[in-house]
């Protein structure tokens, strides 16, 4: 894979917005949101490994910067729609962390009561649309949202994140299709992390890079390096800017690494650990904090003390979680039908 | 005889069949360098090679329908898919093109497929992906849909459903594949089709399948314990059904209970227990009942997830309702 390509691949971008410049503690804000995700993950794993969360948990760990970098150029109420890796997308959204673990847990203070699990998290309150178990079937669904943003003439837009293995489902390219003819404001985001479980992109995906399928559709391109949350906003922020005053669609491929296992059960003996250890060693969070130190914007010490809150706020969420009740026996009913659907011929007991 | 567990012996089925007929090959996700998700295809890439053991993209209709075709062409293909929750994807491409094209073209072609893949609850994998969708299939003419509860069924349907010239659901079980049993070496052949009495008894009949056979039996040992004696069997076939097994066995019990994993609105117990009534009517003491999960989506906490499934409590509870 050639590295990341600064220049929009098909000449469809709006020049005119540019991404304003962050102040001191925005930057320290980007920072801190790195770091609350990557201590929450570890606390889930730690959380999976006493046998406290159940099911399959995919961690986040070195892709930080995609969903933080992304999510932070985005207006609050713009949606956000994601895959079963949706743990750090619903945090850089701004979910509380208490009941993201909790849901973990399969608590009833958890953001989805419990019933979705490390897969299925929702908080549409902040805009977060999930959280989807089936490879690829969100982006489908994000693009509705998106259709409907326009439809309704909100002004706003969507981003739709998938994994380089979800690119090969055919639902992916009938929504981007539909998109591109429909002039639709959505950002199509793939988290290019090399693997779909254990198969390398080499053996899974036709056509180098990912972002050559957008041109089939005449769809605006982009690549970004995600392991510098810089690169990730301002190639994110020309594309939400498409998308926002133009109202058309974009493709984006950010190449980052997953440093653990495709889940919590993944042995992962696909890669070396060689591999890993080189590709740690480029760790998105580091940079950044490199930079920041670089731009005197931050000490040592004032970022430590970030990272110490950050552990304790984990903390402070397993705990949370541990402590929350489990979910009513009855609860299985409830949420199933929307109190509209209700009708009498609905109900149980309706003669 | 060798004691294997039901993934070893579906490996081993796997592996006789295709060693026996070099039109056999295996594609899926993940099945060849990674050794199979849940590790039943271990080992084949080694033995078969690349041409035969296929790692496929995420692409379900695409490969599904590639070996769909491939199979009209002559090949017999046995395509794996990591859950069946996955199937939905190219539900299209079983139903409407596997199950169809040989009524179809009026005979002309036939479709010698297998496609395979765990299914079934109780994981805490949440609403998509603790489907069991055996009857979703078993709707369709021309499908036949199998779901193996032993090790011995797992290996004997496995190689029976690999040369049947039709195409062939074959539902596994997630929480069945470490479970151990005698497995007969070699040339070991389970006829489709028929149903399998896995436990004798003479008060109550229970006709269940799957990871249900086995709750089915524990419930049976604490009835047991009770003076209860619960006659057990193991459909093994979901499609087609084997009533005259059901038949003899309600004849001889009077009363029959129904325990299957599905939800319960039209699963193939409704089919049973229609069956029994309209044909054995006079033979039964008690209404036929039937246990299957709770008409939810499947919720990611384990107390309710095993509060929606058939557990074992429920199966003796509804035993002692039929018999009251
Ligand atoms: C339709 C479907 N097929 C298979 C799976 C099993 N599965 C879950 S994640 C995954 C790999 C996806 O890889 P990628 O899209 O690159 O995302 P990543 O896990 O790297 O974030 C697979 C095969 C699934 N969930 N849905
Ligand atoms: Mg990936």
């Amino acid at each position: 894979m050639p590295a990341a390509d600064p220049a929009v691949k098909n000449a469809k971008t709006n020049t005119s917005s540019r991404l304003p410049e962050l102040q001191p503690a925005q930057k320290i804000e980007l920072f801190r949101q790195m770091v609350q995700i990557r201590h929450f993950e570890e606390k889930a794993k730690q959380g999976f490994l006493s046998g406290k969360i159940k099911g399959f948990c995919h961690l986040y760990n070195g892709q930080e910067a995609v969903a933080v970098g992304s999510i932070s150029v985005l207006n609050e109420d713009d949606a956000v729609i994601t895959a079963y890796r949706d743990h750090a997308h619903a945090l850089a959204r701004g979910s509380d962390a208490n009941a993201c673990m909790a849901e973990l847990f399969g608590k009833i203070t958890g953001c989805s009561r419990g019933k979705g699990g490390s897969m299925h998290f929702f908080d549409v309150k902040k805009h977060f649309y999930g959280g989807h178990g089936i490879v690829g079937g969100q982006i489908p669904l994000g693009t509705g949202l998106a259709y409907a943003q326009k439809y309704l003439g909100t002004n706003r837009v969507t981003l739709a994140y998938m994994g380089d293995g979800a690119i090969n489902q055919g639902a992916v390219h009938e929504a981007m299709n539909l998109a591109a003819l429909w002039k639709l404001p959505i950002i199509y985001i793939i988290e290019n992390n090399e693997y779909s479980m254990g198969t390398s992109i080499a053996r899974s995906s036709a056509g180098d890079p990912l972002t050559k399928r957008a041109g089939a559709f005449d769809m605006a391109a982009i690549q970004a390096n995600g392991m510098d949350i810089d690169d990730v906003r301002a190639k994110t922020f020309e594309a939400v800017s498409l998308a926002r005053t133009e109202s058309q669609p974009t493709l984006m491929e950010i190449k980052t690494y997953r440093y653990l296992g495709h889940s919590m059960s993944d042995p992962g003996t696909y890669r070396s650990k060689d591999e890993i250890e080189t590709r740690r060693k480029n760790d998105p969070i580091e940079i950044y904090k490199a930079r920041l130190l670089e731009q005197k914007i931050a000490t040592e010490e004032s970022l430590n003390a970030i990272d110490e809150e950050a552990l304790a706020q984990a903390q402070a969420a397993y705990d949370f979680a541990e402590a929350s009740p489990e979910p009513e026996l009855e609860t299985v009913y409830e949420d199933i039908w929307t109190p509209e659907d209700q009708i009498p011929e609905f109900q149980p007991n309706h003669r | 005889m060798p004691i294997l567990t039901y993934r070893e012996a579906l490996n081993e089925a796997l592996s006789e069949e295709m060693e026996r007929d070099d039109r056999v090959m295996l594609m899926g996700e993940e099945v060849a360098e990674y050794d199979g998700a849940y590790k039943v295809s271990k080992g084949l890439l080694k033995k078969f090679g690349p041409k035969r053991i296929i790692d496929t993209p995420i692409s379900e209709t695409g490969f599904t329908g590639l070996a769909i075709g491939a199979a009209m062409y002559g090949l017999r293909p046995v395509v794996e898919y990591m859950t069946w929750s996955f199937s939905l994807v190219c539900y299209d491409q079983i139903v409407n093109n596997a199950a169809q094209v040989r009524y179809m073209s009026g005979g002309q072609l036939s479709v010698p497929i297998v496609f395979r893949g765990s299914s079934g609850g109780g994981l805490q994998v949440g609403a998509t992906h603790s489907h069991t969708p055996e009857n979703w299939y078993a709707n369709v003419p021309a499908l036949t849909v199998i779901t193996p509860a032993f090790p011995d069924d797992a290996k004997g349907l496995l190689k029976s459903a690999i040369r049947s010239n039709n195409p062939v659901c074959f539902l596994e079980n997630e929480k069945l594949y470490g479970y151990k049993d005698e497995v007969p070496e070699g040339e070991h052949l389970t006829e489709i089709g028929k149903a399998k009495v896995r436990r004798e008894g003479s008060d109550l009949t229970i006709v269940s399948n799957s990871g249900s056979t086995h709750r089915a039996l524990n419930a049976a040992k604490i009835l047991e314990a009770e003076g209860i004696s619960v006659e057990v069997i193991d459909l093994r076939t979901i499609k087609p059904l084997d009533f005259a097994t059901i038949a003899a066995s309600v004849v001889k019990t009077n009363r029959l209970l129904i325990v299957e994993e599905n939800k319960p609105f039209a699963g193939w117990g409704a089919q049973v227990a229609y069956q029994v009534q309209r044909e054995l009517f006079d033979d039964l003491d008690a209404p036929v009942h039937r246990l299957t999960s709770l008409d939810v989506p499947q919720p990611y906490n384990g107390r309710l997830e095993q509060y929606v499934l058939p557990n074992e409590e429920r199966v003796v509870a509804a035993v002692k309702e039929v018999l009251a």
